[in-house]
């Protein structure tokens, strides 16, 4: 059953996935050392509660889950699970956990830690930010009510199988079992740390933690008793914090530094691709990701579906995607292109200045209006935000931009009534896991139109969120490819609505020494960014 | 003496406790709530409660300074939101690095002022003098950033003399505390120089100058002791300015002191680190100016007499 | 015309009388001289590759990363960070003079309350406090201005409460006194004409205190709004370039340090002129 599922969505996602740039076809060697920057300090490595894209990769690799990805793909395989039965109804799935796999401070991984680590991450003292993925086990709601202490819908009938009870059908609970927040943790690990278990993690992944310098570097050394053969490749990885984007890459020209994680400054883009070493030393490739601006159907004028759909086609998306040294490609929809649901037939609201004055005017507002546009405050964002500006003008619509730091913006954009437009950029929708229904619920669904959500524009349409629930009930593997028709069905109908302006998919640029070997996917993994397990050095 | 000291401690306490009143109000007021910045993106409206329950933001204001006030009595600085650690143990963590900085920053202000505060007063009037004072004011006006972003073009990106970014040996603390000193160096030549002119014009210094004492002797005899309070005093009040103004200098060079890591808490709104960063700046602010205050009578007679 | 005269004696005030004179004329100018709009970002301002061109040809000094003509933003640009240099240190010295007033003059608990608060003031990290301040208050130029304000009265505040201290125990306010005069009257004729040449003196100085702290505000990307031109967020909009495109870095840079530093100059010799026993100290 598991099998043919399997292959449905490979189908799928080979069919969706753009060619990526051609690299030397390496064997992936053993051995090496390597560094890493980043600009931020990492902030936390517990699989509870990190939830930013830089500490994201290395959690995947401290721990293991039920289920993982393939390197490089966004094909779900058995990980710390050996196999795996889902029951008709789809209510019940039961794994058999791999035998032999020992967290590194020595003891066996069991049944009773998978069910330990799920109820910590819901439990609400541990202030983790996943709980709600696990929303479809049994006894969540008492869980995260505060009113129990464990999830009456896992069970552990013995070390090696672990029984998951589901209150209601979930298409996406295999994605769910490999999410940072299913990580498996030992229990006598997190309460020795008291607290500081971030600081301290233990877990039974392709990497340990070695050493962490507060605020200067962490070191990352290969687990040997890691349960798949010559996995991973590097002996260690060094991450190196508080490194401005353009000083790690001046370093990593000077062969100081292997990877540099924020990406390339548009500057450095240019010049370093068009240096002799530029393609050893630029990954860029697609990842699950749109940019888009949110047009608030609360607020006037943009409760008139006629004006949302006139600044949709007054928005020159080519000049912004050279405005991004042509690092992302112009989007028309909600989905990105790699996304299972990506409706490659759609065209959207193509660039006409003319028809978009026209809309303004049978909208009765033919001399235009004045409103405002959020953005954050760190580079390239605010520039963009002057470009939309620009192109909003020339029909008469006069923005003024706000660029605030991002947590000013998403308070605004969760307030009612308050933020017009937002220009997403910088904290953009990034999928948690390769599955469209991940770029509706909290984004675009009823549920996140409230205070305090995540669904700007205030769009909340009954009709689709009752699709969207059937849809998500569809979890019999058979019925895959009719689920992914559905959904795209559904984000094709929201831009009927136009509640965004989709405006780019942008690529992930990544800089790394030309002696880092491995396929671009492995830099710019759909599921985890880079993947430390993956890569490897050449020499 | 002592009774002074005493009564400027309890001052000092107090001032802290204001500081710490006024950032709490200030922090409260952000419109950004910090329960979800923690709670991310798909974390549903019963998450964000229960994190906001568990941070205690739910309080009412009086009840969270009043938990935070015990805390610090306690010597505890409450716990991060963003990094999930103790703030005490970050910002433990960073000062040596900021301390590092900030003691070769004035090491090299103090080395440049007193050469060339020296060298003008000895040549006062000339066109030597007029220079060094006109150079003293281009460092003082210069924006730090822009001065960072040329000294690491130059010396570290074009001539590859010293490391980019980051810590740990000699050459690193080269060029964040050539940035910090050259600029902050102007006061101190300037200084340096009215002390010596000072000096120069007493009626025993000419008297020795005729006696055909060498110019050196007279300036490390007479002239420099005299100008050696005002400089510790000015070191008290750079100790606190260094404290909050590192944050441009820390950024651009990979410094990982406070400054770097106050500046990524305000971006994430992480108000305990923001809190305890702001205390322990106005801290040393506090100190620095209390030696200031303390060596300032033995400077100038007509204070001590007050 | 005193004051005047003896400025012009002094090569290097004259130097900066001349450069902030120059400043404030190109900023007043600027609509006439800019040869393009500063906000207009045009098709042809940007290489195909989406770089930034560089100064010689169509454009003087060449254009920045959204291909806007860098010589008419920066001289749009002298006039908000100007403007906010006048503006904050106006009332930044309004405020420190109020307060070192009443403080000096009234002692008593109220003179008493009014200098903890500024010791309070003196004890915040300035920068720090500017931050978390513009952060919080959404920035436009007036809001920069009101921070910068916020943060530089103190230091005026406290000199002015020491010469008024020092003012009040002179003979000829105790004879007014004596006599009878209400507080208003010494406070407006007799104390306040005395501390003026300390208000003028701050007033210049400080100018140059709040075109650095603006331009570091705007550099933090917490200072006045885009598109509005700043000398400072034109270098946070072009930071990343500063290797690849140096002058949109170093230009601005140049720009504030000579604006900066002429009102140094101009204010220290203010200072030489207007208060002789000042002369050559720190």
């Amino acid at each position: 059953m598991f099998k043919r599922w399997l292959r449905n969505t490979t189908v799928a996602a080979a069919l969706a996935i753009a060619p990526l740039p051609a690299f030397a076809q390496d064997a992936p060697k053993q051995g090496g050392d390597i560094v890493i920057t980043y600009k931020d300090d990492i902030a936390t490595l517990d699989p509870a509660i990190g939830y930013d894209w830089v500490n994201w990769s290395m959690i995947k690799s401290l721990y293991s889950r039920l289920m993982d990805y393939t390197p490089g793909t966004p094909d779900l395989v058995p990980s710390l699970a050996e196999s795996f039965e889902v029951a008709p109804d789809g209510l019940t799935y039961t794994f058999k956990l791999r035998k032999g796999v020992k967290f590194s401070n020595g003891r066996a991984v069991v049944a009773a830690d998978v069910k330990y680590s799920i109820e910590r991450a819901v439990n609400p003292k541990t202030q983790g930010p996943g709980a709600g993925f696990f929303g479809a086990i049994k006894g969540f709601d008492a869980l995260s009510g505060g009113t129990s202490q464990t999830l009456d819908g896992i069970e552990a009938p013995d070390d090696a199988t672990v029984v998951f009870h589901l209150s209601r059908p979930d298409a996406t609970f295999l994605h769910v079992l490999a999410i940072n927040f299913a990580s498996v943790v030992p229990k006598e690990a997190v309460e020795a740390a008291g607290g500081d278990f971030g600081k301290n993690p233990v877990g039974s992944g392709t990497f340990v933690l070695k050493e962490w310098t507060i605020g200067q570097r962490l070191v990352f050394a290969r687990n040997p008793d890691y349960f798949v053969e010559k996995m991973p490749h590097v002996d260690t990885f060094t991450v190196e914090v508080g490194q401005e984007p353009l000083v790690a890459l001046l370093r990593l020209q000077k062969g100081e530094v292997d990877i540099a994680g924020d990406g390339i400054p548009p500057a450095k883009f240019l010049e370093i691709k068009n240096s002799p070493d530029g393609a050893q030393m630029i990954v860029d490739g697609e990842q699950l990701h749109t940019g888009y601006v949110t047009l608030n159907t609360k607020v006037k004028p943009f409760d008139d579906l006629k004006v949302r759909q006139a600044v949709n086609m007054a928005i020159n998306k080519e000049r912004i995607t050279r405005i991004l040294n042509g690092r992302a490609t112009a989007a028309n929809q909600v989905l990105p292109p790699l996304m299972p649901g990506y409706d490659k037939a759609y065209t959207g609201y193509g660039y006409d200045v003319a028809k978009a004055k026209a809309l303004l005017a049978e909208a009765g507002l033919a001399d235009g209006f004045e409103t405002v546009l959020y953005s954050t405050n760190t580079d390239p964002q605010p520039r963009i935000a002057q470009a939309i500006q620009q192109d909003l003008a020339a029909i008469g619509v006069k923005a003024e931009v706000r660029a605030l730091a991002q947590s000013n913006v998403i308070a605004a954009g969760g307030t009612e009534g308050e933020a017009p437009m937002i220009w997403s950029g910088g904290m953009a929708w990034i999928a948690d896991f390769p599955d469209p229904s991940n770029f509706y619920g909290p984004i675009l669904g009823c549920a996140g139109a409230v205070p305090g959500g995540w669904n700007w524009s205030w769009y909340c349409n009954k009709d689709l969120d009752a699709r969207a629930v059937a849809a998500d009930s569809m979890s019999d593997p058979a019925k895959a490819a009719e689920r992914t028709a559905a959904w795209d069905k559904i984000f094709v109908d929201i831009m009927a609505d136009a509640p965004w302006i989709p405006v780019t998919n942008e690529r992930r640029v990544v800089a790394k020494s030309p002696r880092m070997g491995g396929e671009g996917n492995i830099y710019i993994d759909p599921t985890r960014v880079i993947n430390y397990d993956a890569i490897f050095v050449k020499e | 003496m002592m009774f002074l000291l005493a009564r400027r401690l309890v001052q000092t306490a107090f001032i802290l406790l204001g500081v710490a009143a006024i950032t709490f109000l200030l922090l409260y007021a952000l419109p950004a709530d910090p329960a979800r910045m923690i709670a991310g993106r798909s974390a549903t409206a019963q998450t964000v409660a229960n994190i906001r329950h568990e941070l205690g933001l739910d309080q009412p204001l009086p009840v969270q300074f009043w938990t935070y006030l015990r805390g610090i009595v306690e010597g505890d600085l409450g716990r991060s939101y963003a990094q999930k650690t103790d703030v005490g143990t970050l910002i433990a963590a960073r000062l040596p690095a900021t301390l590092v900085l900030m003691a070769a920053g004035i090491f090299v202000e103090v080395l440049l002022g007193v050469f060339f505060g020296v060298f003008a007063a000895l040549s006062r009037g000339g066109t030597a003098d007029r220079i060094v004072m006109m150079m003293s004011f281009v460092g003082v006006s210069a924006p730090q950033f822009v001065a960072a972003l040329l000294l690491l073009y130059v010396f570290a990106v074009t001539l590859g003399w010293f490391p980019m970014s980051g810590f740990g040996t000699f050459a690193h603390v080269v060029l964040p505390a050539a940035t910090l000193g050259i600029l902050g160096a102007g006061w101190y030549a300037r200084m340096v120089r009215s002390a010596m002119i000072d000096v120069l014009n007493q009626d025993y210094v000419r008297t020795a100058r005729a006696k055909g004492l060498s110019s050196a002797r007279i300036v490390l005899r007479h002239a420099l002791p005299n100008a050696l309070l005002p400089i510790i005093a000015m070191i008290g009040i750079d100790i606190g300015q260094f404290m909050g103004g590192v944050v441009v200098v820390e950024a651009v060079y990979g410094w990982p002191g406070i400054g770097q890591l106050a500046w990524q808490a305000i971006q994430q709104v992480d108000i305990p680190i923001i809190m305890g960063v702001t205390l322990v700046s106005a801290l040393a602010i506090v100190l620095g100016n209390l030696v200031a205050d303390i060596i300032a009578p033995l400077v100038d007679p007509r204070i001590r007499a007050r | 015309m005193r004051v005047l005269k003896m400025m012009v004696r002094q090569p290097a005030a004259l130097f900066g009388l001349f450069i902030v004179v120059l400043v404030m004329a190109l900023a007043v100018a600027a609509p006439l001289i800019a040869p393009y709009s500063p906000d207009e970002q045009m098709f042809d301002g940007l290489t195909l590759e989406g770089a930034p061109m560089p100064p010689g040809g169509q454009f003087l000094l060449g254009t920045d990363t959204l291909g806007r003509d860098l010589f008419s933003r920066l001289l749009y640009g002298a006039r908000t960070s100007l403007l906010i240099g006048l503006v904050a240190n106006g009332i930044a010295v309004s405020i420190g003079l109020l307060i070192g007033i009443l403080a000096g003059y009234l002692r008593g608990i109220f003179g008493n309350i009014l200098m903890r608060f500024t010791d309070l003031m003196m004890a915040f990290p300035a920068l720090l406090l500017a931050i978390v301040l513009a952060a919080l208050l959404r920035p436009s130029l007036w809001i920069v201005a009101m921070v910068i304000a916020l943060v530089n009265w103190v230091q005026v505040a406290r000199i002015v409460y020491t010469e008024t201290r020092g003012l009040v125990e002179r003979d000829f306010i105790l004879a007014e006194r004596s006599l009878g005069a209400g507080h208003v009257r010494i406070l407006f004729h007799h104390i306040l004409p005395h501390l003026m040449p300390t208000a003028i003196v701050w007033g210049t100085l400080g100018i140059a205190t709040t075109v650095l702290l603006e331009a570091t505000l705007s550099f933090l990307g917490i200072g006045v709004q885009p598109p509005q031109p700043s000398w400072g967020n034109i270098i946070f909009e072009s930071q990343s370039y500063f290797q690849a495109a140096p002058w949109l870095v170093f230009i601005p840079g140049a720009i504030i340090l000579l604006t900066a530093l002429s009102f140094n100059l101009v204010g220290d010799a203010l200072r030489d002129i207007l208060d002789p026993t000042q002369r050559g100290r720190g």
